[in-house]
């Protein structure tokens, strides 16, 4: 038993170390990639970005508006409905905004990655490029990592954005809070520190949610049922990432 | 190459949303310094007691914000606190005789300094202190005082 737990432990500092390297030879090719095949990044923006709008931006009207009627109903009690727009915009600021926008990206886009890359593993589409002396890492994992990380803070703003509109909507237009007070309170309560650790969490996450993605679609084993693993365990290991180091990143900033 | 423009146009679009998003969430949710880009200059006070009074916290004259706190440190040589506040240049015809208070915004609001006009002819400015001052309010003293002077009353009675 003891021998079986050392092989865990083994097992995992490996796969963790392997992906620490990859994440350096990643990062090591961004900028050149960034330079130089900027057209391929740009398609992965629309891919990862673009594509995702449509549902950031539904998700994020309808959770602004249940911050919204949550919030006055339980702030009238003290009568201070008039800190509904402080508690939405503290709770989509800091924590919902980045949170959420990480797991639906994870759900939308980091699983279309991994299939994606994963699937041109199975049909040998990635030899075939190193038999071409393309190097894959530089052709297909660089640019849809960058298009991820670059999508991702950009999602998190609209999505926060949206939120508050949808809280507005909720609060002001169809609760009869006074629009001045929404605004008023939320400005005078808010620091720019606060916006500041909103933006933090929404790049790490970027990070973290686009590696997975590349990550796991890179080294699924090359079977349909390999390439379906691994997008299962892309959202599974994303959300639970994106959970702890929203832990992390709000102890160290409190 | 019908197919790449409308992918280029698509994602000119998304960067461009994304940035008014982040564009509107820097400036228009966080509180707006009004005089963030403006001269400053510095005038400090001391108190006995500051309260819960932090750093950026307004000063109002007439209940308008005029500067904003930019330290409060004890100052062990004179036993009490000093406060450095910042004033917008535009309001440098300020009686240097003025005084300065610790006040509460509402019941359960954040601490400001009011600043209350002299009749002075000379003005504050850079590096000038306010003499007059007035501490924070603690409640729990004023709390205290009232039951003191309670139990001070009762005692008298019980003694008749």
């Amino acid at each position: 038993m003891f021998n079986d737990l050392y092989q865990t432990l083994k097992e995992f500092l490996r796969t963790f170390g392997a992906m620490q390297i990859f994440f350096m030879r990643l990062l090591s090719n961004s900028p050149s990639i960034f330079v130089k095949r900027f057209g391929l990044v740009v398609q992965q923006i629309y891919n990862a970005g673009a594509l995702s709008l449509v549902i950031i931006m539904v998700c994020g009207l309808f959770v602004g508006g249940v911050l919204g009627l949550q919030g006055y109903s339980n702030l009238s009690k003290f009568n201070a409905e008039d800190s509904v727009g402080t508690f939405a915009a503290f709770s989509l600021i800091k924590e919902l905004g980045p949170v959420i926008t990480a797991l639906l990206f994870a759900g939308r886009a980091g699983t279309a990655l991994a299939s994606e890359i994963g699937l041109m593993k199975a049909t040998d589409q990635l030899s075939a490029m190193e038999m071409m002396a393309i190097n894959p890492l530089r052709r297909v994992l660089v640019p849809r990592f960058l298009g991820g990380v670059i999508a991702m803070p950009l999602l998190v703003a609209v999505f926060t954005v949206i939120g508050l509109f949808g809280a507005h909507v909720v609060g002001v237009s169809l609760l009869g809070v006074d629009a001045g007070a929404f605004w008023q309170q939320m400005q005078s309560t808010l620091e720019f520190g606060d916006v500041m650790e909103g933006i933090v969490k929404s790049v790490v996450f970027g990070v973290v949610a686009s590696l997975y993605a590349v990550w796991e679609g890179y080294n699924a084993v090359p079977t349909a049922e390999g390439v379906g693993r691994a997008t299962t365990r892309t959202v599974v290991l994303t959300a639970i990432a994106v959970l702890i180091l929203d832990f992390m990143i709000t102890a160290v900033s409190i | 190459m019908q197919q790449t423009r409308s992918v280029e146009l698509g994602t000119g679009l998304f960067v461009l949303l994304g940035l008014a998003a982040l564009f509107f969430l820097t400036t228009q949710t966080t509180g707006s310094d009004t005089f963030s880009g403006n001269d400053t200059f510095k005038v400090s006070a001391r108190f006995d007691n500051v309260g819960s009074l932090k750093n950026r916290a307004p000063v109002a004259m007439s209940g308008v914000t005029i500067g904003r706190v930019t330290s409060v440190r004890f100052d062990p040589e004179q036993l009490n606190a000093e406060v450095v506040f910042e004033i917008d240049s535009k309001y440098a015809q300020i009686p240097d005789d003025s005084d300065a208070s610790i006040l509460t915004a509402g019941l359960l609001g954040s601490q400001y300094i009011g600043l209350q006009a002299g009749g002075s002819e000379f003005y504050l400015e850079e590096g000038s202190e306010i003499m007059f001052t007035q501490s924070a309010i603690v409640i729990e003293n004023l709390i205290s005082k009232y039951l003191f002077s309670q139990g001070g009353e009762s005692d008298d009675k019980e003694s008749e």
